[in-house]
């Protein structure tokens, strides 16, 4: 008898950087959060080779859930070229031996710093969100402990009492990004602080959402066909921006949500919000065979 | 002689409050021994004594604030039943949030100071679940209104304002839902005697005017009298008399409440 006979032979079992139980752990919370959407759910949130605070909770989420099959794409605001987006996906091909791409169609996974692609999610894909700060409440209740009685009571009149503020002193509500929402008619969550614009597109997303925050060491998730709606007034509805009249200074996409990058001179240029779409735009009209997706927002209104 | 359907009365055999052998320590502190109390509809009661005596505490627990270790409370409300101590901690929240007022002695306890006058009292609309901008607005203008605040400064927040300001915003806010019980803790200490003068003519108003039942606590005698249909003098944790206020300030039996009556600095 050798120790050869007794044991198997090694291969490349584990991928993607974390160890067996971790992945494991990280599993069994996202199917908790799964089946509680919105709900906060807290895991033992592991070191990674990157700063506390630069998508530490993001790469976990995508570490656990991806394998040598998996298709990758990393967006950071929107772009995928970002050193940030860059280093990331650049991480994740390495420790799983998944190929990458910049196109959202094409991915399976899609890591994402505070943008939802502009293009329509299948029901295949999974988009994983970094937050910074998962508890929507902390603006109005300090005390964690308090925050989470709050959350089983269901006791969010103070969400509404900030957007109450907003409009007495602005006439409207300023919460631009981050916008407090409602899954599934039960809890309040923060979806990461992604544009007012984007919150809409998780309403009724036929893909899985995975929001988790590393440092804060939990993670939410709203899953496909679920309901997420912007906690509003009765009398005061939800209004996303009006980018349906604006031109990509970079892409001359037209009728996307845009990001505002302001000039010395005191005016504004405007670039697509989701960088692959302005690529592929300008491929298209230098006459290459591009596919573009359907898009949630066109035109000045959303389409799903 | 017949009673019209027009004429208030205030004849009625049920009390709205009713605290019974209410008990509470913390740690080898007694803070109430065996406390009970009655409130009619419509009537103000005053708890008086020295610091210390247990009035505060008795108020909280009236508020669902504190747990007694014994004892029973309840409210005679259509949809209010059995000892409100037992409830959990959500009902007690709507309870609370909906049938009870309450004005803290210190207006740090009872408000949020960097929000909008107004939105401290939207706050309590919120927690009954209005949900329409307008109405709150609105409600909340009219409770500041009746609380004599100035609504031209509704939307300056409470840390702006002067203490009795403050002590109006959080009337306005334990009015807002027009609560069965309103409970008041200290609530003109601390203030100079020309605005403790304008909070208490404030306060009579509206009892006079929507029949509040209130509980009022305070050490000032003066307040009390103003205020209080009856008076009950606490000492150490315990009741050692109680009576109608007149009977109380006038002829006062146990030698505790003589002492406090014609106590003079």
């Amino acid at each position: 008898m050798t120790l050869q006979s007794l044991t198997r032979a090694w291969e490349p079992m584990s991928y993607g950087f974390l160890d067996a139980s971790a992945k494991r752990e990280i599993r069994r919370k996202m199917l908790k959060a799964i089946a509680v959407p919105g709900c906060q759910v807290p895991y033992a949130s592991r070191e990674v080779p990157m700063a506390r605070g630069w998508g530490t909770g993001g790469l976990q989420i995508s570490c656990t859930l991806i394998n040598p099959r998996t298709r990758i794409k990393v967006i950071d605001q929107g772009a995928d070229d970002s050193v940030n987006a860059a280093s990331i996906r650049k991480f994740l091909a390495r420790v799983s031996g998944a190929p990458t791409t910049n196109d959202a169609l094409e991915a399976d996974l899609i890591q994402s710093r505070h943008r939802v692609p502009e293009e329509v999610l299948r029901e295949d894909q999974v988009l994983v969100l970094q937050v910074p700060n998962p508890e929507p409440l902390r603006p109005v209740q300090p005390n964690m402990s308090i925050a989470r009685q709050m959350h089983a009571d269901a006791d969010y009149g103070r969400m509404w009492l900030q957007l109450y503020e907003q409009i007495v002193r602005s006439g409207r509500v300023m919460q631009g990004a981050s916008y407090p929402s409602l899954v599934n008619g039960r809890f309040v969550m923060t979806p990461s602080p992604i544009p007012r614009w984007d919150v809409p597109k998780l309403h009724m997303a036929r893909h899985l959402t995975i929001l988790s925050a590393g440092r804060e060491k939990r993670l939410h998730v709203v899953p496909p066909f679920t309901r997420v709606e912007p906690l509003v007034f009765d009398d005061v509805p939800y209004r996303v921006e009006d980018h349906g009249g604006l031109t990509c200074q970079r892409s001359g996409a037209r009728g996307y949500f845009m990001n505002e990058i302001p000039q010395d001179d005191g005016s504004s240029i405007h670039e697509v919000s989701d960088s692959d779409l302005g690529v592929k735009t300008i491929r298209r009209r230098e006459g290459e065979a591009v596919a573009i997706g359907a898009t949630w927002y066109e035109n000045g209104e959303m389409t799903s | 002689m017949s009673l019209t359907m027009d004429e208030p009365t205030l004849v009625t055999t049920r009390p709205l409050l009713t605290a019974r052998d209410v008990s509470k320590a913390y740690g080898p502190v007694q803070a109430l021994r065996g406390v009970s109390a009655t409130v009619y509809p419509g009537e103000v009661l005053g708890i008086v004594g020295e610091s210390g005596s247990g009035k505060s505490t008795f108020l909280r627990a009236l508020n669902l604030e504190e747990t007694p270790d014994t004892g029973s409370y309840t409210l005679d409300l259509p949809d209010v039943q059995g000892n409100l101590f037992d409830l959990d901690r959500y009902a007690r929240r709507m309870l609370c949030a909906t049938r009870i007022g309450i004005v803290y002695q210190n207006p740090h306890l009872g408000l949020l100071m960097s929000h909008s006058s107004s939105g401290n009292v939207a706050e309590r609309l919120l927690v009954a679940g209005e949900r329409r901008f307008a109405v709150l607005r609105d409600k909340a203008q009219r409770a500041l209104e009746a609380s004599e605040f100035p609504t031209e400064r509704m939307d300056a927040p409470p840390a702006e304002l002067s203490g009795g300001m403050q002590q109006r915003v959080q009337l306005a806010k334990a009015i807002a839902l027009e609560p069965a019980l309103l409970l008041l803790d200290e609530p003109t200490t601390g203030l100079d005697v020309s605005v403790q003068a304008l909070v208490l003519d404030t306060l009579k108003r509206l009892q006079q005017e929507r029949r509040i039942t209130m509980v009022i606590v305070s050490h000032d005698l003066g307040v009390i009298r103003t205020l209080s249909d009856r008076v009950m003098v606490m000492r150490r944790g315990e009741v050692v008399e109680q009576g109608l206020a007149d009977q109380v300030f006038q002829d006062p039996q146990h030698a505790y409440t003589q002492q406090l009556v014609h106590a003079k600095l």
